[in-house]
């Protein structure tokens, strides 16, 4: 495991909506990470101030590359810093990748239910990135989903890939929009509800995997709905992002 | 990650994942996987289900169950302290 | 010291003669919360001053309202940096609280609802020197900011001014509360930056 604060270098910067990037980091000396890991940025000004944050990782790399997706909170200290001011070369100083509960590995061969609010996406998004690169080797058959509930669609994070690996047979997509509905579509928005959450996850008979990520009302309401619903509480790993959002 | 405290009080805490990191400065192995007992009450579960309460005073891991405090640990800039005692104990598995 | 990130400021805060050193003026009041906010009815709420011989002394709100109030306005120093200038409250003044107390002991344990616990000398507490606040900028004190009650002790670090305070304990000796027996100076003068053991 690396430990202590390391320099990573930006390497590349993608925008995946208005509000958030994706930064990839090249951490010298890193050999690959987990899905579902997370990472810790430090900044600091002239005169000393640090801020520390901690941001999952979206990507499923071997090797010393990485990719954070960075939302811009609107009173954010370190956010709009990431989002708006940080240029390919610059550098930042990263602890781990670290987090070995939270992971997801393709050896598992369990069905998995990847459920996220919001930003939660990005280390499902790792998971699922991580089965991509996996399920074409190894013929990987058991299911895999996963229900995304954001606010509209241009607050969609890896938007074309998610449509693209949602047309593969790797996993089932299904998107709750909570305030906007795409143009055309004849479902209106609307908050995830148990009923909804019932019948677009793996039945608690298919024992799935879980994994939940987003803010720590929406996490925690799900959660209680999934055992409400016959889901093993011991198959549910959860990732909760603190106080952002509200409920589901 | 959250800039911000809750809009929604009740739900003012993260994840015990979110320890990795700073833990990772005392101990060589990941203990937010480790099952740890609390003290107080009882409750065996893995240390990333464990309440983190924000507060840049030290990291706060909580109990779900019983609220109490699992572990504390305060960063003075030249040295990190750790209080463990609300754990009784700590359980790895060897893989 | 780390890098600098070219670019990076953090929060507006200020340098400003007036402060302790090390400190950063802030416009925000920052909550940090060691624990699940205690929601207390007023009707709930009652303040105890025990003694070391174990003699209680108690107040419920209704009695705690009838107390003279003082209205305080004060500069207050959180260790993790932050400082506001010229900040208002409401309160009862500790002195107001003590007149009624016999105690010989010197030291005092605050005992929040929740469990925080931080310790403060009497003399720090006496003498115009602390209060239990109810109100904050002429608005009833918040649950996340401490309210119903919570010690207000400004010429000490923030950490001593107790959310959600709930008693006093004497003691003979001084003895380290929650955040003191885990690195936090045991008296935490901001101006001798009295930050750490």
């Amino acid at each position: 495991m690396r430990t202590g604060w390391n320099v990573a270098e930006v390497i590349s910067v993608k925008s995946e909506t208005r509000q958030a990037r994706t930064l990839r980091l090249r951490l010298p000396g890193l050999t690959g990470h987990r899905a579902g890991q997370h990472v810790d940025v430090r900044l600091t000004a002239p005169d000393g101030y640090t801020a520390v944050r901690s941001y999952s990782v979206a990507s499923a790399l071997p090797g010393d590359e990485l990719d954070i997706t960075v939302e811009e909170l609107d009173d954010g200290e370190v956010s709009p810093y990431l989002v708006r001011q940080v240029a390919v070369g610059d550098q930042l100083e990263v602890r781990g990748p670290v987090g070995g509960w939270f992971v997801w590995d393709p050896s598992d061969a369990s069905p998995v239910q990847l459920i996220a609010g919001g930003s939660g996406v990005v280390p499902l998004m790792a998971m699922l990135r991580a089965h991509a690169a996996d399920g074409t080797d190894a013929g990987y058959a058991a299911p895999f989903r996963l229900l995304y509930s954001v606010r509209g669609p241009d607050s969609v994070f890896y938007r074309a890939e998610l449509a693209e690996l949602a047309a593969s047979p790797l996993v089932e997509v299904t998107f709750i929009y909570t305030r906007t509905s795409p143009p055309g579509s004849s479902t209106p928005p609307g908050r995830l509800d148990a009923a909804t959450l019932a019948t677009s996850v793996l039945p608690p008979t298919d024992n799935p995997a879980v994994f939940i990520c987003g803010a720590t009302a929406f996490v925690e309401t799900v959660a209680d709905w999934l055992t409400q619903a016959g889901h093993s509480p011991a198959r549910i790993k959860t990732e909760r992002y603190g106080g952002t959002g509200t409920r589901p | 990650m959250s800039d911000r405290v809750s809009a929604d009080p009740g739900y003012d805490y993260l994840d015990g994942n979110a320890a990795a990191g700073p833990l990772s400065e005392l101990f060589a192995v990941d203990i937010t996987g480790a099952r740890g007992r609390c003290a107080h009450c009882g409750r065996t579960d893995v240390l990333a289900t464990a309440r983190m309460y924000p507060n840049s005073h030290g990291l706060l891991l909580r109990c779900p169950g019983c609220t109490e405090i699992l572990l504390r640990l305060v960063d003075t800039g030249d040295c990190v302290r750790l209080d463990l005692h609300g754990l009784s104990y700590l359980e790895l598995r060897r893989l | 010291m780390g890098i600098i990130s070219p670019g990076f400021l953090g929060r507006r805060r200020r340098d400003d003669p007036a402060l302790p050193p090390g400190q950063y003026l802030t416009e925000s009041f920052p909550v940090l919360s060691a624990g699940p906010t205690p929601r207390i009815a007023p009707e709930d709420w009652e303040f105890t001053i025990t003694t070391e011989t174990g003699a209680v002394h108690r107040w419920n709100w209704d009695e705690f309202l009838a107390l003279k109030q003082d209205d305080v306005t004060t500069d207050i120093h959180c260790v993790t940096s932050w400082s506001k200038l010229g900040t208002s409250w409401r309160g009862v003044s500790l002195d107001t609280l003590f007149e009624s107390v016999e105690s010989e002991a010197e030291f005092t344990m605050a005992h929040s609802y929740g469990g925080y616990t931080t310790n403060v000398p009497l003399e720090d507490l006496l003498d115009g020197k602390a209060w239990i606040a109810h109100q904050f900028d002429g608005e009833t004190l918040e649950p996340e900011h401490g309210g119903p009650a919570r010690l207000l002790v400004p010429h000490l670090y923030f950490w001593k001014s107790a959310k959600w305070v709930t008693g006093l304990e004497m003691l003979r000796q001084d003895e380290p509360g929650f955040w003191e027996s885990n690195g936090y100076h045991m008296y935490g003068d901001p101006w001798r930056e009295e930050r750490y053991w």
